[in-house]
């Protein structure tokens, strides 16, 4: 493996900020929209936004699982906690906030929530005790559904059932694409959700909405080179599609893993939180996969959630609406501590990247 | 180790014995993982997320990204 220092040369680094300088326009703003929390992480982490000129903006859409998981699915997941389940979930699971209160909450009220890294550590800890009854909360973009999937058609255990919460990222970004006062000029879109899904599904993108749309990694250079390919495709009034990430997501994406998801779940309308319903946007189980559904299975009924405390700003966080620090609980009621809203929760949500890093914006 | 939902960590493959395979995260981080999404050879690496291998890479395409970086870099000269 090539030293990672590679993607991280200050001197590619210096040559790639010369050149977006020259192609950036001298009036107006051009604004690049990511939709990855780990995107996110690197830019803030690493001080991108520092590197570009005032008037590119890169702002950060509905990239974070965590962030968009509605109340609704958290309720049913402490509702079924409340009914001595055993919630297995993924560590920022547990503390997104429902309607009232968090997995976490139930947890320290004695109920059975159990953090896994791993789909199959789920599996592994149903097959050990059999004669209780599990459920793996199965929250994730299409970067995490195969391995839902591969489980579900394993039918690895009878006693274990999931949540499932899978969000697919293209009609999000459609959903930004067509919001008027956003005025986007550009996508950044998420490199591992492309390792699966490939390029083909973003194609609405330059071709409908005339949006340059460049699928990147995760190291700085990666979305440096990102930016700057956007801005080519702006000067030569040609959108495309194009993959600057091509060591980890190849054209077609992971064709098993399509093959896999679209075998196990039907693609139907579902809430994001923050965005409200968005069609096409969720994953649900197949008929033939139903005895697993954990809501069927345990007769769960899912009500209309609350998503949003008083005062939290997340939905407008979310679309890159505002950033984290024009909200009036950020770092004050809202703290990775004590998160408020859910964008604070998990370490990809916007509010808590910027709450654990100095961002340095370009545009003061 | 946390699970972060957006990434996904290369690891060098140790060995494979049906859809799981040992793989190394580097700094001795040894872990199994599961491999029915991937061509998993000894040897080379995967991208792993959440315990599941969803992509192999191979030292090649690590090259490229250098070669493209390059091309885009000179592309703009004229
Ligand atoms: S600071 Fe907290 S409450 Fe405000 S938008 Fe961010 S997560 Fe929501």
């Amino acid at each position: 493996m090539a030293d990672s220092q590679i993607y991280r040369d200050p001197e590619m680094a210096r040559r790639v900020s010369d050149k977006i300088k020259a192609l950036t326009p001298k009036t107006g703003i051009v604004k690049i929209c990511h939709v990855c929390g780990t995107h996110e992480w690197t830019i803030s982490h690493f001080g991108i936004r520092s590197l570009l000129p005032k008037n590119i903006e890169v702002i950060a859409g509905p990239g974070c699982p965590v962030c968009i998981l509605p109340a609704s699915e958290v309720d049913a997941a402490m509702q079924m906690a409340k009914k001595g389940l055993v919630i297995t979930c993924f560590g920022d699971v547990l503390r997104v906030p429902g309607s009232h209160g968090s997995l976490l909450d139930a947890k320290a009220g004695g109920a059975d929530v159990r953090v896994v890294y791993s789909t199959s550590d789920a599996v592994t800890m149903a097959q050990v005790e059999p004669q209780k009854e599990f459920v793996f909360f199965a929250v994730g973009f299409e970067t995490t559904a195969p391995s839902t999937a591969i489980e579900v058609q394993r039918k690895a255990a009878e006693n274990l059932s999931f949540l499932i919460s899978h969000r697919i990222v293209p009609p999000a970004m459609e959903l930004l694409a067509k919001m008027d006062d956003l005025e986007l000029n550009g996508f950044i879109a998420p490199g591992h959700v492309s390792t699966i899904i490939g390029l083909a599904p973003y194609s609405v993108f330059p071709e409908k909405y005339h949006l340059p749309t460049v699928v990147a990694g995760f190291e700085p250079l990666d979305l440096l080179f990102a930016v700057y390919m956007i801005l080519k495709q702006i000067s030569e009034g040609k959108p495309k599609l194009e993959n600057e990430y091509s060591r980890g997501v190849q054209w077609e994406g992971n064709v098993k893993a399509q093959r896999l998801i679209s075998e196990t779940f039907d693609v139907v309308d579902g809430k994001w939180r923050g965005l409200g319903v968005i069609p096409k946007s969720t994953l649900a189980l197949k008929q033939p996969y139903a005895g697993y559904d954990a809501i069927r299975k345990h007769n769960i009924q899912i009500q209309d959630g609350i998503d949003s405390q008083p005062g939290c700003r997340c939905h407008l966080v979310v679309v890159g609406k505002i950033k984290p620090d024009a909200c009036p609980l950020f770092l004050r009621k809202c703290t990775p501590q004590n998160p408020v809203g859910a964008c604070m929760v998990s370490m990809e949500g916007t509010c808590r990247v910027w709450a654990k890093t100095a961002n340095v914006p370009n545009t003061k | 180790m946390l699970t972060l939902m957006c990434l996904a960590i290369p690891a060098r493959v140790i060995s494979v014995v049906g859809d799981k395979a040992q793989v190394d995260f580097g700094e001795k981080v040894l872990r199994e993982v599961n491999v029915t999404l991937v061509d998993a050879k000894v040897g080379e690496y995967v991208l792993v997320h959440a315990g599941y291998a969803i992509q192999a890479i191979s030292q090649k395409e690590a090259q490229e990204t250098l070669s493209l970086w390059n091309e885009v870099l000179d592309a703009g000269k004229e």
